[in-house]
């Protein structure tokens, strides 16, 4: 037993050296050639098929696996490719429970669906892992497209873009391209710097700048890109965290999930990385579960997941719910943060209170419990920021609070796209954004050579 | 309890699940451990005359097709008959019958095509008190390019002549084994009979190429960037070996003319239709050397379970009951009307019962009904062509109704009559055999 283990406070160390690899090791390992061939003989090739109607980028699934089957996984890949060129990623972090794999004929048939999510996941790296690239890009239009934010909506639309031809700028706030998949997934869904690597594959197509420490704001504002490039796609995340509204919230301890995953996925040295001993996370989606089973696996004694509502209600997808389970991670509902309570300026507990729905409205019911915690994590979602995009020049047209577009991802000035996190109507998915990107880019460029 | 012990031409087994005459039965070893496991008789691998044995390729000798999973469906090989040496193969036989006596040994044997070399053979083989023996007319590689084996049993003056040389120099029950890699399956079937041939086996295998290798461009399996037809056998050859057993069975020249069931039999289910169809016995190859010899106790079990359900007590109560249902196309009853029916509560919403019908038959299978993914017969468009129900991967979803008589057919819009008509009387027949006046 590793001696850190039982530690007050917010230290690292707390494993034996080699357990943080074995914790942070593949969650879904990949098929190998005949696990691959195994599954995908599973697969009906169903007529209209219901996987593909629920893939927010339609891919042709019946058609990839049956190509997986027939020994061709490159023609496989490029099948997943022409609708998601992050399929890679995707494969990897999609809900595929409640997408897909739900809908799935043999979900319904016998309650074990086509593993869709593994199967794509395994012709998409015999390609990467080939290096083989499906498109070249069209004759150069001399038309310039700049995207704002390298994440799935900005990479898809880059791509699809720099495929028509056009000349692409990516501008990304951070060090490095990616998005969300690079600083805001869970280690064990996105191991092996695997987000670089597509960056690298998607960005290799050619015509594609990326120019990273460049916020939208803080270095240039809308008007300059309008200004200087025929299109511009916004594809700016959501850089909002959401406060708890509890008392003492500013303790030291207290800090937001998405901060503790971005500087997990970034650390070279996991053994290094504090946690609590005892960490509280409030919120019900998929941060909060990250948050959550990342807490546990760096040797917090004690996770606690608290979600103002009940069960049925929360985000995380019923497969996050039971991973986080077996990770040992307490789940607890019907609770709101009330207080944090701190001790020298250190949160040493929370104190919650219980909710109930009353008609249809979410009351507190006055009872408290109060939960020891050294370390505590918001995680009850992330809000977009208008202010970077609308301090100068023409505002942009917003709809609760996010980006409004149409259907093809158009906002409300000319010449400005956007698609997803920061629209409105999205479902923080991945998959979606890169949709969106791609979507929008093929509106972009009606718009450029129509 | 049924009973199922088997008594086929006076040879008696417990039950009627033989090995066919193949690699599994070439030594005591392979046929004490299927007797251990439960198999009624055993063809003993083919025996050739003495003298030096043949000799096999040193390369691979089976080439297979697979089935999702990789399960098998058909196999092929190029292998000989025994290549072992007679008086080993004769020794062991003696023992094996010596220790297992109720357990049937029939020995097959394949000798040139004259007569001085079936005399010589038969009485050795007699000697060992085998319960009989199979004349190997099938074997379709190798051996019949030395005019054995298939080279024989395509000529049924051959096959005539050499079971009558048979008869005529042993007192043992004679089975001709018929090679399917002919036109007519009766013909060579008759000319066992005219020869006085006990019983008929059927089918050996049929000439094949299972794959091609797409790198060396060679048939598979492949000797040293080579390949040769193989004989095909498993299930995929059931259909036809099903086929080749009515045929004969319901062949007036040769009804009666005891038959041993042979191509694919896998399961209790396959020997049990290969018997309704005139099969005296079985006998089993491919399945045993895909799963090992245990097999036999699902095959055992599985035909008394059935039997015991359906009050049939013994084999006489099931060999041929199918067979007077076999006829010829003509005689089916044009009247006759069946509709596909679709079991909602069963449909998984694959689609694949529409796509068929849509892009290859009679489109008719919806695909979206008031907006949902909803397959249903559109009864006016169905023709009860089956499509629909073979290719639908849930089992009893959709089923073949028939219309009872008096019921409207919305297709033809008129109602199914009571009445058996054939295509001998149908008006488009300009053939038709009108009724007298």
């Amino acid at each position: 037993m590793a001696e850190g283990l039982f530690k007050e406070g917010i230290v690292g160390g707390r494993l034996a050296p080699a357990q943080y690899a074995d914790n942070f090791s593949d969650l879904h390992p990949p098929l190998d050639h005949h696990e691959a061939l195994v599954e995908s003989d599973r697969c009906y090739f169903c007529y209209d098929a219901p996987c593909m109607q629920a893939c927010p980028t339609s891919i042709d699934i019946p058609l990839f696996i049956r190509q997986i089957s027939t020994g061709n996984p490159i023609g496989s890949a490029k099948t997943i490719f022409d609708q998601n060129i992050l399929g890679g990623m995707c494969a990897r972090v999609c809900p595929t429970e409640t997408l897909c794999e739900e809908v799935c004929v043999r979900e319904v048939a016998e309650g074990k669906p086509v593993q869709i999510g593994r199967l794509q996941r395994y012709a998409t790296d015999v390609a990467m892992e080939q290096g083989r690239q499906f498109y070249e890009r069209a004759a150069s239009t001399g038309k310039k497209v700049a995207v704002v934010g390298a994440g799935p909506a900005g990479l898809a639309a880059a791509h699809r873009l720099a495929r028509h031809g056009h000349e692409v700028t990516i501008l990304e706030a951070r060090p490095k391209a990616g998005g969300l998949n690079e600083y805001g997934i869970a280690a064990y869904k996105s191991t092996d710097d695997f987000a670089q690597a597509e960056v690298d594959y998607v960005t290799s197509i050619g015509g594609i700048v990326t120019e990273n420490g460049k916020a939208l704001g803080r270095d240039y504002h809308l008007a300059d890109l309008t200004a200087s490039y025929d299109a511009v796609f916004l594809g700016l995340g959501l850089a909002g965290v959401n406060a708890l509204r509890a008392e003492g919230e500013d303790a030291s301890g207290v800090s937001n999930a998405v901060d503790f995953i971005s500087v997990l996925r970034q650390s070279s040295d996991l053994a290094g990385l504090p946690v609590g001993r005892r960490v509280v996370v409030i919120g019900g989606g998929m941060t909060a579960i990250d948050a959550a089973v990342q807490s546990k696996l760096l040797g917090a004694e004690e996770v606690t997941i608290c979600y103002r509502r009940g069960q049925e209600h929360m985000n995380a997808s019923a497969f996050e719910q039971d991973l986080a389970a077996a990770n040992g991670v307490v789940i607890r509902h019907w609770l709101q943060p009330k207080k944090v309570i701190s001790d020298g300026g250190k949160v040493v507990a929370i104190e919650l209170e219980y909710t109930a729905m009353k008609g249809d409205k979410l009351t507190g019911t006055g009872e408290i419990v109060r939960l020891a915690a050294d370390q505590v994590f918001k995680a009850i979602g992330q809000s977009f920021e208008p202010s970077a995009l609308n301090g100068s020049g023409p505002s942009v047209a917003m709809e609760g609070g996010r980006i409004k577009v149409d259907g093809e991802g158009r906002t409300s000035l000319a010449k400005v796209w956007a698609g997803g996190d920061c629209i409105a109507g999205g479902d923080d998915l991945t998959v979606s954004a890169v949709a969106q990107g791609r979507d929008a880019a093929e509106s972009i460029n009606r718009a450029l050579i129509g | 309890m049924a009973d199922i012990r088997n008594n086929f031409v006076g040879i008696k087994s417990p039950n009627p699940f033989w090995l066919a005459s193949a690699p599994p039965t070439d030594k005591a070893y392979n046929v004490i451990r299927a007797f251990k496991a439960g198999w009624g008789g055993v063809v003993w691998k083919t025996l050739g005359e003495e003298g030096p044995p043949v000799v096999n390729v040193n390369g691979p000798r089976y080439g297979a097709i697979w089935g999702a999973d990789r399960r098998l469906l058909g196999l092929n090989n190029i292998e000989l008959i025994t290549d072992r040496d007679l008086q080993t193969n004769l020794r062991e036989i003696k023992q094996v019958k010596m220790d297992w006596p109720d357990r049937a040994i029939v020995v097959s044997l394949m000798v040139p095509c004259v007569e001085e070399a079936w005399k010589a053979i038969l009485p050795v083989v007699e000697e060992t008190g085998a319960d009989g023996i199979e004349l190997n007319f099938g074997c379709p590689h190798g051996m019949s390019e030395r005019g054995m084996g298939a080279a024989v049993g395509q000529v049924p003056e051959y096959i005539e002549m050499v079971v009558r040389w048979c008869k005529q120099n042993t007192r043992m029950p004679v089975i001709t084994k018929l090679t399917p890699n002919i036109t007519d399956v009766r013909k060579p079937a008759r000319a066992a009979h005219a020869g006085g041939t006990d019983a008929v086996s059927l089918i050996n295998t049929i000439n094949s190429i299972t794959g091609v290798n797409l790198d060396s461009f060679a048939p598979e399996p492949t000797i040293d960037g080579k390949g040769s037809h193989g004989g095909y056998c498993g299930p995929a050859v059931k259909p036809i070996a099903m086929n080749m057993v009515a045929e004969i069975a319901r062949d007036p020249e040769t009804a009666g003319l005891p038959i041993s069931g042979i191509g694919g039999i896998t399961t209790w289910r396959d020997a049990a239709e290969f018997m309704a169809l005139g099969a005296g016995n079985v006998q089993v190859c491919t399945a045993a050397m895909t799963y090992g010899f245990k097999i036999v106790q699902e095959m055992i079990a599985g035909l008394e379970n059935w039997m015991d359900e359906k009050g049939h007590r013994s084999l006489d109560d099931i060999v041929g009951r199918a067979t007077p249902n076999v006829t010829d196309w003509q005689y089916l009853n044009l009247n006759y009307v069946a509709k596909a029916h679709i079991d909602q509560d069963a449909c998984i919403k694959c689609g694949r019962c529409h796509i068929a019908c849509e892009d290859t038959s009679h489109q008719a299978i919806t695909s979206m009904v008031h907006g949902a993914r909803h397959f249903e017969v559109i009864e006016e468009e169905c023709v009860g062509c089956n499509l629909c129900v073979n290719v639908c991967p849930v089992e009893n979803c959709i089923t073949m109704e028939p219309l009872a008589v008096g019921a409207m057919d919305k297709r033809t819009g008129k109602p199914v009559s009571p009445h058996y008509a054939n295509w001998t009387t149908h008006p488009n027949n300009p053939m038709a055999k009108v009724a007298a006046e």
